[in-house]
C-alpha cells in the first residue's frame, strides 16, 4: 500500500518533470533502453552526462571570460553540450543551448553570456530535479513500475 | 739685439745644413736635437756625461773616402761649403751696402753745398746736416764674434746744426756753411774709417775661412750626443764595405780591439753559429741593394749565446753601385727569450685545452654509451615487459569462454602484440649487437634437428604452395656446439624471408661442412673435413675441434636485383619502397642476420638471380662436441627422446614438406597438407602415416590466417626460438598448451614430434588427425569447440570477404565522442540485439576500419581529431584504390597502417564491398544532409538518436 503510493508519488515526479517541460521523449527512449541487465540505466546515463558536461561547461565558462570571444569554439563546445543534452532529453537546456548557438552565430557575446547564465541555471534545476527523482525512485525499489513505467 | 739675430740666424742654417750630415737614421728630426746649442756657446753640458771615446773606433780615412765618394758624404760637403759661401756673400753684400750708402750720402752733402754756395755764392758746401744719421751697421750682424764689437764704434751722433744767427740773414747762411763744412768733414772721416773698418772685416773673414773646423765641431757634438744617447743602448753600429771588412764599429761593450775589428770581416773575427748566417744577410743586402731587418742568433766563445736584430742597409755610391753597408744590431736575447717562453706556454695552453677538449669528447661518448645502454636496458624492461604482459594476457583471455566477436578481437590483439613484440625484439637485438651486449652462448645442438625445426616451423605457418626441403650432407657432424637461439634465428629468418618473396617453388637449406674459409677460399666443397660417417654411429671427436659448416637458403622466388645488393644488409633498407609496401617488414632482419653471423665468426653472402631466385649462404665456426649423447637442449632432448628412432634421426639428411594436394587447395575445405618425408628408410614404428606428416597448407580459419599473416611478415618470426614465442602466435595456446603437455608427457604422441606446433596453428585439421591416429591428451571438447569457432569466426580478416557470413551478426562501428551518447546509441544498439564497436575519433575509425570489416559504420560528425567527413572520404578512398595512401597522407601514422597495409599487399584485392556509412548529426538541416552525401556518406540520422530511428536505419543497410 505504502509501496504503491511511493510509486505513485514517483510516478507522478516523473510525469511533473514532463509536464512543466524539463524533459522530453527522449528521456523515455532511455527509460525503455532500462533492463534487468541494466536496472538503473537511467541514472546511470544522467550521471554520466552531468559527470561529462561538467567539463564543458568548465571550458565554455573560460571561453566566455576572453576577450574576444572565439565564437566558434564557444559553438564547438555548446555543439557538444546541447548533443549530450539533447540525448539525455533535457529539453529546456536543450532550449537553451539552440539560443546560445544563435547567438554564437550571430556574434552576439552579451546574448551569449546572459543565455549561458538560463543555460547553467536550468542545467542546475534539472540537477536538482532528477537527483530528488532518482533518489525516490531508488528507495522504491527496483520495481518494474518505476524502472520501466509506461505512461 | 746682436746675439739673438746671430743664434736665430745660426738655426737657419743648421736646419738647411744638418739632415744630410747624417745618414737617414739619424733623420731630418733627430737633426733637431743637435739645435740646442748654439755651436759656440755653453759647451759644459757635456762635460757632466763622461763620454767614453774610445768606444768608437773610426777609420778616418775611411770617412774621409766616404765623404768624398759618397753621395751622402759630398751632399754633405757641398751643403757646408755652400754655407760658408752664403754667409761670406752676405757680410760682402752688407759692407758694400754700407759703402753705397756713405758715398750717395757723401754726394748728397756735396750737392747740397755746391747748391748753396751757388745760392749765395758762399764757397763753401752744404751738408744736409737735418738728416738723421742712418747707423747701417744696425741692420748688419756678424757671425764671427770678433765683429760685433767694433759696432759700438761705429754708431754716430746724431747732431743737430745749431745756429744762433737770425734766419735767412748773412750772418747766419754764414754759420751755416761753416756747420755744413765741419759736418762734411766728419763724414768724409766717417768714410774713412768705415773703408778701413771693410778692409778689416775683409782680412778677417779670409783668416776664418775653413769650414772644415765648422764641420767637425758640429760632428763633434753630434758624436758626442750620440754617444750619450748610446751609451748604455746594447746596439752595435757598424759600416763595413764592399768585401764586407769592418770599417767603423760602435759597441759600447767593446770585448775586441780597434785592430781586431777594422778591416777584417765578421767570420774572420769570430767563430760559432749565427756567424756565417750574419754574414751571408749582409752580403744579400749588398747584393739586393736593399735594406732588410733579420734576428739571428749566435752562438759564440765570444759572447755566448746571443740573438741580435740585425738592420742592414746598402749604401750606394755616385754611380749607385753598393760600396758597402751600414749595419745595426740590437741585442734581443732577453726579448726573443720571453717571446719563446711565452710561445711555449701558449703551446702548452693549446695543448692542454685540446686535451680537455679530447677529455669532456670522451666523457661525452662514454655517457651517450652509458646512456644508450641504459635506454637498451630500460626498453627491453619498459616495453617489452609490459607488452609481453598484455600479449600474454590476451592469450589467457583468448582461453576462457568468449563469443566470437571477442575471439577476434583477441585474435588481433595478439597479432598485433606479436608483431610489435617482434619489432622491439628485432632493434634490441640489433642494438644489442651493435654495443657489443650480446652474449653468445655455447650449447650442444643438433644442426639436423634445428634445420628440421625451421622448416616445420616455416611450414606450419605456409600460406602458399611452396615445397620445403632440407638437405644435410652426411659430414656435418650430428652434434656441434654454438649458439643455437641465433643459429635458428638467422635460419629462421631466411627462410621466412625466402618464403615472403617466393610464390611458387620451392625453399630450402642445404648444410654441409666445408674447409675452414680461412685457408681455403673455395665454396660449397664437400670434402670431408671432420670425419662423420653418415650412419648409426659417430665417432668422437677430438675436443674442440672446429668445424665450418656452411648452411644454403635457398628459393626460386622474384630475386633481388643487383642494385639493391649492396645495401641489403643495410639497417631498415629494402628491395624498394614497392617490396615494403608489398610485402611488409622492417628491413632489420637481413641486418640482423648478417650482424649475428659476424658475431659468431661467420659470414654471410648472398646470391641472386632476378625472377629465379635468391641464394643466402653463411658459413659459420662450431665446435665439435665429443660427448654427442648427453645433449643439454631440453628442446632436443624431448624430440630425442621420445623418438626411439634416435638415431635415425640424428643422421637423416632430407626433409621435405610438400604441399600435398595443390588442386584443390583453398578451392576445398579438405584437409591438404604437405608431409614430411623422409628420403631414406624409416622406421614408422607403426604409427600411421598421418603421425608425419604435417598440413602446411590446410585451409585455416581465416583468424588463423590473418594471425599468420602477421607473424610471417616479420621478417625473422623467432617462432622456435623461444618454446613461449611459438604458443604466442598461437591463436589458442589452451589448445596449444594441452598438446604440448602431451608432447611432454610422451607415450601417447611420441612419435609425432613435429605435430605439437603444427597443431598449435593448424588446429581443425590436425586436431582431428590427432585424434584419430593417436591417443592424444587433447580432450574432445577443445576440438569440437574449436571447429565450432571456425566456423564462425571466418570473417575478421580483410580477405574473408568470400566466406558467406549469414550466420554472423552484423560488425558495427560507432564513431561518437560524446560519452552520453555513446552510452545511450551502445544501450540502444544492445536492446536492438547488436555488439557494437566504439571509436571517439575520425582517425580511430579510419584505424579501425583497416583492422576489421564492418557491415555498418555510424559517424558523428563534429569530432575532434579528425571529423567524420573526412573519416568517410580516407575510408572511401581506400575502398576505391585498396590502399591507405591517402590516410597517410592525411597524418594517419604510418605505424598504425603497417599491419593493414601488410595485410592487403600479401593478397587481398581492394574491399569490394563499400561500407555504409551513416551519418549522426545534430544539425539535421538540408544543407548538412547534402554536406554528409557529398563526403560519401549514405544516409543520416539525426540527433538525439532514438530508437526507432536506429531500428529503420539498421534495417535498410544491414540486409
Amino acid at each position: 500500500m505504502e509501496r504503491n503510493q511511493m510509486h505513485r508519488q514517483v510516478s507522478v515526479m516523473r510525469q511533473s518533470l514532463f509536464d512543466q517541460g524539463y524533459l522530453d521523449e527522449q528521456f523515455i527512449q532511455l527509460e525503455e533502453l532500462q533492463d534487468d541487465a541494466n536496472p538503473n540505466f537511467v541514472e546511470e546515463v544522467v550521471t554520466l552526462y552531468y559527470r561529462d558536461s561538467s567539463r564543458l561547461i568548465l571550458s565554455i565558462d573560460q571561453a566566455l571570460e576572453r576577450n574576444p570571444l572565439d565564437f566558434n569554439k564557444l559553438d564547438t563546445y555548446m555543439h557538444q553540450f546541447k548533443g549530450s543534452s539533447t540525448s539525455i532529453g533535457a529539453k529546456k537546456v536543450k532550449a537553451e543551448c539552440t539560443q546560445f548557438r544563435e547567438y554564437c552565430k550571430a556574434g552576439n557575446g552579451e546574448g551569449c553570456m546572459r543565455t549561458f547564465q538560463q543555460v547553467k541555471k536550468e542545467y542546475t534545476i534539472l540537477k536538482r530535479k532528477l537527483e530528488a527523482y532518482f533518489q525516490q525512485a531508488r528507495q522504491v525499489g527496483p520495481s518494474e513500475t518505476a524502472c520501466r513505467p509506461r505512461n | 739685439m746682436v746675439s739673438e739675430m746671430e743664434s736665430g740666424h745660426i738655426e737657419e742654417m743648421d736646419i738647411e745644413v744638418l739632415p744630410s750630415m747624417w745618414p737617414d737614421d739619424v733623420g731630418t728630426d733627430a737633426g733637431k736635437q743637435f739645435n740646442v746649442e748654439k755651436p759656440k756657446g755653453d759647451q759644459d753640458m757635456l762635460e757632466e756625461v763622461t763620454i767614453i771615446d774610445d768606444a768608437t773606433i773610426v777609420d778616418f780615412k775611411r770617412l774621409l773616402e766616404l765623404t768624398n765618394y759618397t753621395e751622402t758624404g759630398s751632399s754633405q760637403l757641398a751643403y757646408l761649403v755652400k754655407h760658408w759661401e752664403y754667409k761670406q756673400a752676405n757680410a760682402v753684400r752688407l759692407l758694400r751696402e754700407e759703402l753705397d750708402i756713405l758715398s750717395k750720402q757723401r754726394e748728397e752733402v756735396e750737392l747740397k753745398k755746391l747748391e748753396i754756395l751757388e745760392e749765395h755764392r758762399f764757397e763753401e758746401e752744404r751738408y744736409g746736416g737735418d738728416k738723421r744719421p742712418i747707423s747701417i751697421l744696425d741692420e748688419v750682424y756678424d757671425l764671427w764674434q770678433d765683429i760685433p764689437r767694433r759696432k759700438n764704434d761705429v754708431i754716430v751722433q746724431n747732431k743737430r746744426v745749431e745756429i744762433d744767427a737770425e734766419y735767412d740773414t748773412v750772418v747766419y747762411w754764414k754759420q751755416r756753411a761753416m756747420h755744413l763744412e765741419k759736418l762734411l768733414e766728419a763724414s768724409t772721416q766717417r768714410e774713412q774709417i768705415l773703408t778701413e773698418k771693410l778692409q778689416e772685416s775683409i782680412k778677417d773673414l779670409e783668416r776664418q775661412s775653413s769650414p772644415v773646423e765648422e764641420l767637425s765641431q758640429i760632428l763633434k757634438r753630434a758624436d758626442n750626443f750620440l754617444h750619450f744617447v748610446l751609451q748604455n743602448a746594447p746596439v752595435v753600429i757598424g759600416h763595413q764595405d764592399k768585401e764586407l771588412r769592418y770599417r767603423f764599429i760602435y759597441n759600447h761593450f767593446p770585448s775586441l780591439h780597434e785592430d781586431d775589428i777594422i778591416g777584417r770581416t765578421d767570420v774572420e773575427i769570430f767563430t760559432g753559429s749565427g756567424v756565417k748566417e750574419s754574414q751571408d744577410f749582409k752580403r744579400e743586402v749588398l747584393e739586393k741593394g736593399l735594406p732588410a731587418k733579420r734576428e739571428i742568433t749566435f752562438e759564440t766563445d765570444l759572447f755566448g749565446s746571443k740573438t741580435f736584430l740585425i738592420y742592414v742597409e746598402p749604401v750606394f755610391s755616385k754611380a749607385g753601385e753598393t760600396i758597402g753597408i751600414n749595419y745595426m744590431g740590437m741585442d734581443v736575447t732577453d726579448q726573443v727569450r720571453k717571446r719563446e717562453r711565452m710561445a711555449k706556454l701558449r703551446e702548452e695552453i693549446a695543448v692542454q685545452k685540446a686535451k680537455e677538449t679530447e677529455l669532456n669528447k670522451t666523457i661525452h661518448i662514454t655517457e651517450e654509451t652509458m646512456r644508450a645502454k641504459q635506454m637498451l636496458a630500460t626498453m627491453s624492461h619498459e616495453i617489452r615487459s609490459p607488452l609481453s604482459g598484455v600479449v600474454s594476457m590476451a592469450e589467457i583471455l583468448s582461453t576462457t569462454k568468449v563469443d566470437q566477436e571477442q575471439r577476434q578481437l583477441l585474435d588481433c590483439m595478439l597479432s598485433s602484440g606479436d608483431l610489435v613484440l617482434q619489432l622491439i625484439n628485432d632493434i634490441l637485438d640489433l642494438s644489442k649487437v651493435e654495443s657489443g651486449v650480446m652474449k653468445l652462448e655455447a650449447t650442444k645442438f643438433r644442426p639436423r634437428q634445428v634445420v628440421k625445426h625451421v622448416l616445420q616451423t616455416a611450414a606450419a605457418s605456409l600460406q602458399k604452395i611452396l615445397t620445403l626441403e632440407g638437405h644435410v650432407a652426411d659430414d656435418v657432424p650430428v652434434e656441434v656446439i654454438g649458439d643455437v637461439l641465433r643459429i635458428r634465428q638467422i635460419l629462421t629468418n631466411l627462410i621466412s624471408n625466402a618464403i615472403k618473396f617466393t610464390h611458387e617453388g620451392k625453399v630450402g637449406i642445404n648444410l654441409y661442412v666445408v674447409s675452414d674459409p680461412s685457408s681455403v677460399k673455395g665454396e660449397g666443397c664437400h670434402q670431408n673435413k671432420v670425419s662423420v660417417d653418415g650412419d648409426n654411429e659417430e665417432q668422437p671427436h677430438s675436443p674442440e675441434t672446429k668445424v665450418w659448416i656452411r648452411c644454403d637458403v635457398y628459393d626460386t622466388g622474384i630475386g633481388i636485383p643487383e642494385t639493391a645488393l649492396p645495401t641489403l644488409f643495410k639497417k631498415y633498407m629494402q628491395v624498394s619502397a614497392d617490396h615494403a609496401r608489398k610485402y611488409g617488414g622492417t628491413g632489420l632482419g637481413l641486418a640482423i642476420c648478417k650482424q649475428l653471423v659476424e658475431l659468431m665468426g661467420g659470414h654471410l653472402t648472398v646470391s641472386s638471380q632476378e625472377h629465379c631466385g635468391s641464394t643466402f649462404t653463411f658459413v659459420l665456426p662450431y665446435k665439435v662436441s665429443t660427448a654427442s649423447d648427453n645433449s643439454d637442449d631440453p628442446d632436443e632432448l624431448s624430440d630425442m627422446a621420445d623418438n626411439n628412432a634416435a638415431t635415425d634421426e640424428a643422421t637423416e639428411r632430407f626433409f621435405q614438406f610438400q604441399p600435398r594436394t595443390l588442386g584443390s587447395l583453398f578451392s576445398s575445405n579438405g584437409s591438404s597438407r604437405s608431409n614430411m618425408g623422409y628420403t631414406r628408410s624409416h622406421k614408422l614404428n607403426g604409427f600411421s602415416d598421418n603421425s608425419y606428416s604435417f598440413p602446411s597448407n590446410s585451409v585455416r580459419s581465416k583468424e588463423t590466417a590473418s594471425v599468420e599473416e602477421a607473424c610471417s611478415t616479420v621478417d625473422d618470426a623467432e617462432t622456435l626460438c623461444q618454446p613461449e614465442s611459438s604458443s604466442s602466435h598461437s591463436p589458442d595456446p589452451a589448445n596449444q598448451d594441452t598438446v604440448c603437455r602431451g608432447n611432454r608427457c610422451q607415450d601417447d604422441t611420441s612419435s609425432q614430434f613435429q605435430n605439437p606446433i603444427i597443431d598449435s596453428t593448424h588446429h581443425k585439421e590436425t586436431s582431428r588427425e590427432v585424434a584419430v591416429a593417436a591417443n592424444t591428451r587433447e580432450p574432445q571438447g577443445t576440438c569440437q569447440r574449436r571447429e565450432k569457432s571456425d566456423t564462425s569466426s571466418q570473417c575478421v580478416s580483410s580477405c574473408s570477404t568470400e566466406v558467406p557470413k549469414s550466420t554472423l551478426k552484423p560488425k558495427i562501428l560507432l564513431v561518437e565522442d560524446n560519452k552520453t551518447i555513446v552510452m545511450v546509441t551502445q544501450s540502444m544498439m544492445k536492446l536492438l540485439g547488436h555488439r557494437i564497436d566504439v571509436v571517439n575519433n575520425g582517425v580511430e575509425a579510419v584505424c579501425a576500419v583497416q583492422h576489421h570489416n564492418y557491415d555498418l559504420i555510424l559517424m558523428d560528425v563534429c569530432m575532434p581529431v579528425m571529423d567524420g567527413l573526412q573519416a568517410t572520404r580516407l575510408i572511401r578512398s581506400f575502398e576505391e584504390t585498396g590502399n591507405w595512401d591517402a590516410a597517410v597522407k592525411a597524418g594517419i601514422d604510418q605505424g598504425v597502417l603497417s599491419l593493414d597495409s601488410l595485410q592487403n599487399g600479401l593478397g587481398s584485392t581492394p574491399s569490394a564491398k563499400r561500407i555504409p556509412i551513416i551519418a549522426m548529426t545534430a544539425n539535421a538541416l538540408a544543407e548538412s544532409a547534402d554536406e554528409c552525401l557529398a563526403n560519401g556518406m549514405d544516409s543520416f540520422v539525426s540527433k538525439p538518436v532514438t530508437l526507432q530511428k536506429l531500428k529503420e536505419c539498421l534495417a535498410k543497410y544491414l540486409p
